[in-house]
């Protein structure tokens, strides 16, 4: 169980997030939704250490990882697949892999289980990662998150750009992990791909909770939606 | 010829401490004013040891070529864990940092280790007469003209320092924790998000820069004396060199202190030093107008 407590945070002086709650359970989707500029990524790296709390905290089941310092978050078991992917470019696909199951402190077998999910990963282990098409960057920067053995996956906008086909492999992944009992939490910003996905969607604007809804209850009504993303 | 040798040895020393400046800079982004103090402080530590450590004159070096890198690759890592820190690594915060810690280090030296300019003995140093060939009555000849000669100590500083370029690529390319390093290089934030210890990795880089520099200058104290204002030259050429190779490019870098090496020798014996100096900036202007990335750099993204 992932918990986010009240958390500020911001850049600098700039305050993105305000007494922002959510919680995500094992083996749950939980999609945030928000306008452009709401924090949603803001919300991804604070969770990962990489902005400072103002003030709050950030739990994963109990224990209080917001005290950890940045480069120990990743092991308490959170896999995080960045907006952009944010590859490193210069090195093969097994490179970093590698660095993922470092940070996992995993071991082959994690790795093997990663490369079974992306078939196509294990034919270009070699190559370097921007030589890489779109969809199989995606597919190493989700394998990389894989390879930490994520309790929480946090993906940020993960089928950005892609092709349909891409699209489908990296949602059965998802639905995948899910299963394990892996809890996720899902930036993405077309409504339709989160509505057929999410077990809870969370609303939020400028950095605040506005409210947490069943994904059953917004595939029955898509006036609630309209309400709280105001398209 | 003997141009091309005296050349070479500076080459050598020079690729040394630009690859430490070069490595700081692409892995941490830091512009390490300091650096050449780093350079005066390995050659003063390996008159310190040379001259505290009794024996032949290859004990106390050998025991300097060990003692002045660490050391200085020590107090290197301690500058960045306690100034460059606390300042974020804020690019121009940094720049400042370093300039303080350049005075600290040099003004330090003078009031422990004095003015005076002080040799170090090498510890081999036989003469060794070059052949020149010359057409002679039928056919080539090699002859061995007066004053045409090299030492082996200056022979020896070449391949220790390609020794040494091999060691760091290997160590970049082939080990875990050059991997570690060059993932921080690309992406700090991710490399944070995967649990690499970025504060660690960065204070080892500027330890290994700081200590590479103090290796070139513990190979180059027995022909050229360690003297507190030293580091001037090597942070000038090092600079030269490496915005000629590419910031944060380790093959162009060590081309480009070849290249200038090479041509300051060259240039100096057939010209005067000046020229050299002068070429050689001009040869930096140049290629910031029509290469701002440098000769290998790969550039901005």
């Amino acid at each position: 169980m992932l918990e986010l407590d009240k958390i500020n945070a911001g850049y600098g002086r700039a305050q993105i997030l305000r007494d922002l709650s959510l919680s995500v359970a094992p083996g749950e989707i939980l999609c945030l939704l928000g306008r452009n500029g709401a924090g949603k990524t803001t919300t991804m790296k604070a969770i990962m250490g990489l902005l400072p709390l103002m003030s709050g905290a950030v739990r994963l089941e109990g224990r209080e990882i917001s005290k950890l310092p940045a480069h120990k978050v990743a092991g308490c078991g959170i896999g995080y697949i960045p907006q952009g992917r944010r590859l490193f470019g210069e090195l093969t696909v097994a490179q970093n892999l590698e660095i993922g199951l470092r940070a996992g402190g995993s071991g082959r077998e994690v790795l093997e289980d990663a490369l079974d999910l992306f078939p196509r990963l294990r034919e270009r282990m070699h190559q370097r990662a921007q030589t890489l098409s779109g969809g199989e960057q995606q597919m190493l920067a989700t394998a990389r998150a894989l390879c930490v053995r994520p309790r929480i996956l946090l993906l940020d906008e993960p089928t950005e750009g892609l092709q349909p086909s891409m699209i489908a492999a990296i949602r059965d992944v998802i639905g995948v992990m899910r299963d394990r009992g892996v809890g996720i939490l899902l930036v993405e910003q077309r409504i339709d791909a989160v509505l057929s996905v999410a077990d809870r969607v969370a609303f939020i604007e400028n950095g605040r909770n506005l409210e947490t809804l069943e994904a059953e209850a917004l595939r029955r009504d898509h006036r609630l939606i309209e309400t709280h993303l105001g398209v | 010829m003997l141009a091309s040798l005296e050349g070479a040895v500076t080459a050598a020393v020079l690729a040394l401490t630009a690859i430490g400046l070069s490595l700081v800079f692409g892995v941490m982004r830091v512009v390490n004013v300091a650096h050449g103090e780093f350079f005066m402080l390995g050659a003063v530590l390996a008159w310190w040891v040379a001259s505290h450590v009794g024996g032949p004159p290859a004990v106390g070096f050998v025991a300097a070529l060990v003692i002045a890198p660490l050391a200085v690759g020590a107090l290197a890592a301690l500058a960045d864990m306690t100034v460059l820190k606390r300042v974020a690594y804020d690019p121009e915060r940094t720049i400042v940092a370093t300039i303080g810690i350049l005075y600290i280090l040099q003004q330090v030296t003078l009031m422990t280790y004095g003015p005076e300019a002080r040799p170090v003995e090498a510890p081999f140093n036989t003469r060794l007469a070059l052949p020149w060939v010359e057409w002679g009555e039928g056919g080539i000849q090699l002859y061995w003209p007066w004053g045409l000669s090299t030492t082996s100590y200056k022979l020896f500083v070449i391949g220790a320092a390609a020794a040494v370029l091999v060691g760091v690529w290997l160590l970049m390319a082939r080990t875990r924790i050059g991997l570690l390093m060059r993932a921080t290089q690309l992406d700090r934030e991710m490399a944070l998000a995967f649990g690499i210890p970025v504060e660690r990795v960065y204070a080892m880089v500027f330890g290994i820069g700081g200590a590479l520099a103090a290796l070139g200058a513990v190979l180059i104290v027995p022909i050229q004396q360690a003297h507190y204002l030293m580091g001037g030259d090597p942070l000038l050429l090092s600079f030269i060199v490496v915005i000629i190779g590419g910031l944060g490019s380790l093959p162009g870098t060590v081309a480009a202190a070849v290249l200038i090496g090479l041509s300051d020798g060259i240039i100096s014996v057939f010209f005067s030093p000046t020229l050299a100096k002068i070429l050689a900036t001009l040869l930096v202007a140049l290629v910031l107008v029509f290469r701002p990335q440098g000769l290998f750099g790969t550039g901005a993204k």
